[in-house]
């Protein structure tokens, strides 16, 4: 049984991305004690996905394990993975939580050697790379997880593979009988960092995401030119793995758009922005972008990471939303259709790759928040009074960048030390 | 703001957008396209157009209401709504066009040759004779309108057509002579009539 200390003067944090884990290294650093419950069975959420980061074309790596290290060090600071809230009742200053903890199969005795992985066959998607290849039934999810931990996928469960799994770990690691369990624990204030989650591309049905292998999104590109990723950094064409030169970017593919998001998600453009780094990196001169946008947004001290850009000669900005993606018959390559704005010239231009820069959406739908809340017309919950002692952080609340969702949880974190404080000073 | 700034920026103000938004069914909509372009991409005639749809915004906005009005690109709309259904601001952009190829007929602007144009015309005329359509005068001032020498070749070249459809009881030959009609025509033309009265009068002024 996985046991919580926790008071009304413990916070809890939901969801353990840069968000999550910014707001409960800044209160845990004051000195409160913090609970931070993540799904995954890991910590860093999305960002751990990402190749570079704009604008300083660094490793998210770096940060990553900056936080990582504050984390271990902290003993104020209780982490619970592979865990969700499923039920907060109460109010300001005396909330209860209800935890579910699924079972990872593997104790805290692993040291990640990878034996389990090498005696396992099982297969599965791996979901760490949006699908993109495959793992073993026995995975480290990412070369940097923490905690450092194997997991057993528990579709391998009750296979042969799951034993051979037991049997290969010499560190009797490997607990197939572990147990979904559901704790309680008190806390006096609630910090929501459940992040983000890119909009559905197929649902765009005139771009063909669902049809055509070479319409990705670009989430799925961050993985692609990530040398650790499931190409091994090369930027090919999933239909038939050649050379990826010829890169498409269609800008607020889903977005801006009263038939989808009608929100701006702000960091797309810079994501752009920055992939053509990636297929400049790759290819040298040889690789060409061509940006299809309706406006660049590069808000403030972005604009010179766009100028930058626009000085490549190997990048090309169509003013334009593409109207379709159809497919060539002779070369099977996607053709983008539509009309430019700057001249009003028709276009059906052919590409190796076309990348779909889809917005945010909040990844916990309005109807399963276990708690009231308020929430805007896009989900983002709104910074209200009504919501008590809960405070959203990070991509909860909006769509950020890494910057901005680190300042918007370091106030999250001031927010609920206030109210914890409140409730030290009548209990004494 | 100041007497003078408001004076200053009403001298800025484009009246043909006023007079768009005034007169034009779903003309209000016009200052919301955000030129995106997924109309024009979008619209499976749109080369044949002299200016796309997102262009005859933009000439709105610009006050070129000659070069709009006279424009036979909203005539070559065939309301397939692929435009409407993929704006991402919601324009009813197959309407605005229908609006405004209304707009400049009734102005006297729209291009007479046109013959999306023609044919609204002898459809509105054959309508008004008997306040009923009347197919076969319909199809046979169609086939004429370029002239006798046409409209025989016109009409032996669909003769095989009409033959199947008057088998099949789609076309009536004795339409030919009078064909069906309302019970009061009079009344009927004087109604219309009076509603052309009235929107003469709704009409703003902009000039
Ligand atoms: C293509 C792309 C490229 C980007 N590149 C950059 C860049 O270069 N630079 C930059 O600054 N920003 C970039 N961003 C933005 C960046 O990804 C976000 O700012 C960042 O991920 C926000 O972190 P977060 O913690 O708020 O959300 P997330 O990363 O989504 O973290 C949320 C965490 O909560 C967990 N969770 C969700 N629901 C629950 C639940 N019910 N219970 C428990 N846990 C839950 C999730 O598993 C996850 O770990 C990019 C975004 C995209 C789409």
């Amino acid at each position: 049984m996985t046991e919580v200390i926790a008071t009304n003067q413990t916070i809890l944090v939901v969801g353990g991305g840069i968000s999550g884990m910014t707001a409960a290294l800044e209160a845990a650093e004051t000195g409160k004690q913090v609970v931070l419950v993540e799904k995954r069975p890991y910590v860093g959420g999305r960002v751990t996905q990402l190749y570079k980061y704009f604008p300083k074309l660094c490793f998210p790596t770096c940060g990553l394990e900056i936080n990582q290290r504050r984390a271990k060090m902290n003993p104020n600071l209780t982490i619970l993975t592979l865990a969700e809230v499923t039920d907060l009742k109460g109010s300001a200053g005396d909330y209860t939580a209800s935890v579910k903890i699924s079972p990872r199969y593997v104790n805290d005795n692993c040291t990640a050697c990878g034996d389990c992985e090498k005696a396992v066959e099982a297969e599965f998607d791996d979901d760490y790379n949006y699908g993109m290849g495959q793992r073993k039934g026995a995975y480290l999810p990412h070369s940097m997880a923490h905690p450092l931990r194997y997991v057993i996928d528990p579709q391998m469960l009750g296979s042969e593979d799951a034993q051979k799994a037991k049997d290969a770990c010499k560190y009797d690691a490997v607990d197939l009988d572990m147990q979904e369990e559901t704790i309680e624990f008190k806390a006096g204030a609630v910090i929501w960092a459940t992040g983000w989650r890119p909009y559905d591309a197929a649902k765009i049905q005139p771009y063909g995401y669902d049809r055509y292998a070479d319409v990705i999104t670009n989430v799925e590109f961050e993985r692609m030119a990530d040398p650790k990723g499931p190409t091994g950094g090369k930027l090919v064409r999933p239909s038939d793995g050649k050379e990826a030169k010829n890169v498409a970017f269609i800008q607020c593919a889903g977005s801006r758009d009263r038939n989808h998001l009608y929100h701006c998600s702000r960091i797309c453009c810079m994501a752009t922005l920055k992939q053509t780094h990636y297929v400049q990196e790759a290819w040298g001169d040889e690789g060409k972008s061509s940006v299809y946008y309706i406006d660049i947004r590069a808000i403030d001290r972005f604009e010179d990471f766009y100028r930058k850009v626009q000085e490549n000669a190997n990048v090309s900005f169509i003013k334009s939303k593409v109207a379709s993606i159809t497919q060539s018959k002779d070369s099977g390559k996607p053709v983008l259709n539509g009309v430019d704005t700057e001249g009003y010239n028709r276009y059906a231009n052919e590409h190796d790759l076309v990348v779909l820069a889809v917005g945010m959406e909040p990844s916990v739908d309005p109807e399963s928040f276990p708690v009231e809340i308020q929430l805007n017309r896009e989900g983002f919950i709104e910074p209200a009074t009504d919501n008590g002692g809960v405070f959203a952080a990070g991509c909860a609340s909006d769509a950020l960048d890494v910057n901005r969702s680190a300042q918007h949880a370091t106030g999250a974190a001031l927010r609920a030390v206030q109210v914890v404080n409140r409730v030290a000073g009548t209990e004494g | 703001m100041s007497d003078l700034n408001t004076a200053m920026t009403a001298k800025y103000r484009n009246n043909f957008l006023k007079e768009v938004e005034a007169n034009v069914e779903e003309g209000e909509w016009v200052k919301m396209c955000m030129q995106c372009g997924v109309c024009s991409g979008s619209c499976p005639l749109g080369k044949h157009w002299e200016h796309p749809p997102q262009e005859i915004f933009m000439m709105i906005r610009a006050g070129k209401r000659d070069d709009v009005l006279k424009s036979d690109s909203m005539w070559m709309c065939t309301s397939c709504y692929n435009c409407i259904v993929r704006c991402p601001r919601e324009l009813p952009i197959t309407h605005i066009m229908h609006g405004l190829a209304n707009y400049a007929k009734r102005m006297g602007l729209a291009p007479k040759s046109q013959p999306t144009n023609q044919f609204s015309q002898l459809f509105w005329d054959n309508m008004m004779k008997k306040g009923r359509v009347n197919e076969l005068k319909l199809g046979l001032s169609l086939y004429f309108k370029d002239g006798f020498g046409d409209g025989v070749k016109n009409a032996m070249a669909n003769q095989q057509l009409g033959m199947n459809m008057m088998k099949a009881k789609r076309m009536a030959p004795m339409e030919i002579i009078g064909g069906h009609s309302l019970k009061d025509v009079s009344g009927f033309q004087k109604m219309i009539k009076k509603a052309h009265e009235i929107e003469d009068q709704n009409i703003q002024d902009f000039s």
